[in-house]
């Protein structure tokens, strides 16, 4: 069991685990792997702490509904997960800045966490508009060979590698 | 010709545009499908090994993603192409079989291009998507649950604000539904995916190949 511990694996490794992963979710669940969803029902919970009457009414919120399901299950085992494997391995660490980014972006938390929330704010408000993200389109939609995934999946990381340069190359 | 001879063979009684598509016919499957409690535990169980994996891809660290996009690192396009791969065959198999429901979402251009391109910057700047994001939570991350993950959520905020006034008009826009590359391209889908397995397993060589 000594690779459990080990502090990275092979990527195809990791890929074809997570393809048989999928087998899996679709015979045993009959659901894709996906991850955005389940960010837009805990906005709509959140939101409704504060006003519960109008997200009752948002077309959105109806569309998808703010419930706990398989999806957002799904999510939080991500979280657990990925700290297992973490923790397993001795790689489990609290860190406000990434060193990539400290070394061409300098090493203020502050600076980072709202590049982070910019950038995450596009991720949110992106991923709904495509209607999946990098697991939805990028893995569960490719591998069943559907267009919309694959116009997505190529716009998501032609948009990523272009921001990036542009980032680095003006930003720095 | 030889591809025309073929899709007389193998395309005659069907509809040419519309190819039949197969549901779960399984009754255990079925069964199993219906039990919303053992789901949920399921779909948690699912995400402790996805995040597992992810974290030991190291697709939970910004600098991996952000090194992907930078074409400097090339562990991202590793996990998803193979991913992709094993993936295809396995489900198409099981879809084959009776045993497994394809679920492919719908869409049009204005919002795969648009929303495409819209995550993208994100991406770009944040370095984690939705998955990898709760992983680098995981992994103990504190931009990512203070910044990323804020962000995520006040952007699905906004869109669900905006949704109803693009939702027929923007979302609409060069709408090709759910459809699938075989049906699309009218082949059998086992062709499409022994293609797309050359396809992507030759991305894959070609990278080794050049070192990256």
């Amino acid at each position: 069991m000594g690779f459990l511990s080990l502090e990275q694996w092979s990527p195809y490794a990791v890929g074809i685990g997570i393809g048989i992963l999928s087998w899996f979710t679709f015979l045993l669940s009959d659901k894709p792997i996906g991850a955005s969803t389940a960010y837009a029902r805990t906005a709509g919970m959140l939101e409704k702490l504060f006003r519960r009457q109008k997200v009752g009414e948002m077309a959105y919120f109806k569309k998808f509904p703010p419930v706990v399901d398989w999806e957002w299950m799904f999510v939080s085992g991500i979280v657990l997960g990925s700290f297992l494997s973490a923790w397993l391995s001795g790689t489990f660490r609290f860190e406000w800045v990434p060193s990539t980014w400290a070394s061409n972006f300098g090493p203020s938390p502050i600076t980072r966490v709202l590049a982070a929330l910019v950038g995450g704010f596009f991720i949110g408000f992106g991923s709904r508009w495509a209607g999946g993200c990098t697991s939805g389109h990028g893995i569960s939609g490719t591998l069943q060979l559907t267009l919309s995934s694959w116009i997505s999946v190529i716009c998501f990381f032609a948009g990523g590698v272009a921001t990036a340069f542009l980032l680095f190359i003006f930003g720095t | 010709m030889k591809t025309l001879a073929w899709k007389q063979v193998h395309m005659g009684g069907k509809e040419m545009s519309m190819q039949s598509r197969k549901q779960v016919n399984v009754g255990w499957v079925k069964s199993l499908h219906s039990r919303k409690g053992l789901q949920l535990g399921l779909g948690f169980f699912f995400g402790i090994i996805f995040g597992f994996l992810l974290q030991k891809g190291g697709v939970t660290r910004y600098n991996v993603i952000i090194g992907q996009l930078l074409l400097s690192d090339f562990t991202v396009m590793k996990v998803i192409l193979s991913a992709i791969i094993t993936g295809m065959i396995g489900v198409r198999f099981l879809n084959s079989l009776g045993f497994a429901s394809l679920h492919p979402k719908p869409g049009s251009l204005g919002m795969n291009l648009v929303g495409g391109l819209l995550f993208g910057v994100g991406f770009g700047i944040l370095g984690y998507c939705p998955g990898t994001i709760a992983g680098a939570v995981g992994n103990g991350f504190l931009d990512a649950l203070f910044g990323g993950l804020t962000g995520i959520l006040l952007g699905d905020v906004v869109f669900a604000e905006l949704y109803p006034r693009i939702e027929g008009d923007l979302l609409k826009k060069v709408d090709y539904g759910d459809v699938t590359l075989p049906e699309l391209v009218d082949i059998s889908p086992w062709l499409a995916v022994f293609l797309a397995v050359l396809f992507l397993g030759g991305v894959l060589w070609g990278l080794e190949k050049l070192g990256l």
